[in-house]
């Protein structure tokens, strides 16, 4: 098995062409990142606006809930026999508009549940202060709220990004490229070394990718929260609470 | 991009070739489309939306795909739950085991489920329509979720309920027992009710690997929709999907309540 998916991996004609591996795995991060940015634009104002009003929560905890708990597989065929006779004319989009319908569903959740959960948490008596300082409400939530709410942000959109990637790799099921169109050609073809060697990849990409938001993660939030300060400063680092909940990696 | 082989595009493609305007094409591939056509219209029933009808008709089918659902879903839970429980006290006695432990369950956590089905035959040399394929990756993903969970909830037991069970005679081994699991509890059955609802959702995935489950009603929908959208089987999965999560859900909360009568008690009503 691993000397099959070796083969594949290193075979020459698999790196170059329109079926090649760099084209696969460029349509794969072109249908992530558009989720993603779309999921991102829409989930970040409205969790910071409902965390900081307070107005919503127990129904975005709802939302969030629910659509945890529905397949993502069966979202994406649902979506795909609902939308594709709607479309008419360029076969491309009759795949990419479903898909991307669902990986945005799959990607609002973690990112608003956690936005809205990030804002809530922030500390009280900082945020007091804040308002006792003169600060006006937008500058509490810009200045205060969100540099506190990083972390969780973050590690909302990582788990987003994990659950689009993952399933991304299922669209190829209805016929779109990317990444899972390996495993589903070499499911058609019995071809087992194929398969696997798409599974590798999927799997390489979400733990690169997963790595890189982890980078970002440190550069983007302050030291002050994350309780990692330099060593000009002298201060041993605050027991702060890093709540990054693992939020599983559904599909 | 390579669509060939899709039965939706198949399907397509003739509509396309049915809307174009008549010419000798069309009168040529009339008589077979229009076979084509009845025979769609006999594949995909007037009640398009009709999941109820759907399972009425196809009762038994659908009940063994349910039932195969069940233990694929459940199996992992409990299997990750034994094997998390020593685990996780490991993490929590000795700490330095912790942060490995649990890197090691967050980059588990983020293989997408639909490659560890793949690569299982590979790392176990099974047969690929083995349901232990789906197993195996389930149980992984409970384990990498319970460890951290176990570990934490038995952390969160208070320290001077720790020194008055030592005080009162308990041995390190019926102190976990007896004293920290009991109160681990609540804490353990958050983190299960999150693993067995999204393993409910990730069985699906596996008709990629063609396993039976309920995800093979979605595959039936796609198939039955080439000609015209035929929604009854995959809505009667997503249905049966969330209602199984429920279920399963409801009866890890009843069985905390009945694991920790004590927290009943507490509460004012």
């Amino acid at each position: 098995m691993i000397s099959g998916v070796i083969d594949f991996l290193t075979d020459p004609a698999q790196w170059s062409g329109p079926r090649g591996i760099p084209t696969r795995l460029g349509e794969h991060l072109y249908f992530s990142v558009i989720a993603l940015v779309i999921a991102i634009v829409v989930a970040l104002p409205v969790g910071l606006l409902i965390g900081h009003t307070g107005r919503g929560v127990a129904a975005v905890s709802l939302v969030v809930n629910a659509v945890r708990s529905l397949p993502s597989f069966g979202l994406l065929i649902f979506f795909v026999v609902l939308l594709s006779p709607l479309i008419t004319g360029k076969n491309n989009l009759v795949y990419l508009l479903p898909t991307e319908v669902v990986l945005v569903l799959l990607a609002l959740p973690s990112i608003l549940g956690n936005t809205v959960a990030g804002v809530q948490n922030a500390d009280a008596a900082a945020r007091d202060a804040a308002t006792g300082m003169g600060m006006t409400s937008s500058q509490v939530l810009f200045q205060v709220e969100l540099p506190n709410a990083m972390p969780l942000i973050i590690s909302g959109l990582r788990s987003a990004t994990l659950q689009v990637i993952a399933t991304a790799t299922i669209a190829s099921y209805v016929s779109l490229g990317g990444l899972g169109r390996y495993v589903f050609t070499g499911l058609a073809q019995q071809d087992y070394s194929q398969m696997a060697a798409g599974a590798v990849l999927v799997a390489g990409l979400a733990l690169f990718v997963d790595l890189l938001l982890a980078l970002v993660q440190r550069f983007v939030v302050s030291p002050g929260v994350s309780g990692r300060f330099s060593a000009r400063a002298g201060t041993a680092p605050a027991a702060t609470v890093t709540t990054e909940n693992p939020v599983p990696a559904v599909a | 991009m390579s669509t060939a082989g899709s039965p939706l595009l198949a399907g397509l493609e003739q509509r396309a070739q049915l809307a174009a305007p008549p010419g000798l094409g069309r009168q040529v591939l009339s008589a077979p489309l229009a076979g084509l056509e009845q025979r769609a219209q006999l594949a995909a029933p007037p009640g398009q939306w009709d999941f109820v009808g759907y399972f009425r008709s196809h009762t038994s089918d659908v009940m063994s795909l349910l039932g195969q659902h069940v233990w694929l879903a459940v199996i992992p839970v409990v299997l990750g739950l034994i094997i998390a429980l020593p685990v996780g006290y490991v993490a929590r006695r000795f700490s330095w085991t912790y942060p490995p432990l649990v890197s090691i369950a967050g980059l588990l956590y983020t293989i997408p489920s639909i490659a560890l089905f793949v690569l299982a035959p590979g790392i176990l040399g099974t047969q690929i329509l083995d349901p232990v394929n789906v197993l195996f990756p389930l149980t992984i993903y409970t384990v990498a979720l319970l460890v951290r969970v176990v570990a934490d909830g038995l952390a969160s037991v208070p320290t001077d309920v720790l020194q008055s069970a030592t005080a009162m005679g308990y041995g390190s081994f019926a102190r976990l027992i007896r004293v920290e699991l009991p109160i681990a509890v609540p804490v353990i059955s958050t983190g299960l009710r999150v693993a067995a609802v999204s393993n409910v959702g990730l069985v699906t995935v596996a008709t990629a690997i063609g396993t039976a489950q309920l995800g093979q009603l979605f595959s039936t929908g796609l198939q039955m929709s080439s000609f015209r959208s035929y929604y009854a089987p995959i809505v009667l999965g997503i249905v049966l999907c969330l209602l199984l999560a429920l279920v399963l859900d409801g009866a890890i909360v009843v069985g905390t309540r009945l694991l920790t009568p004590w927290r009943r008690v507490v509460r004012p009503s």
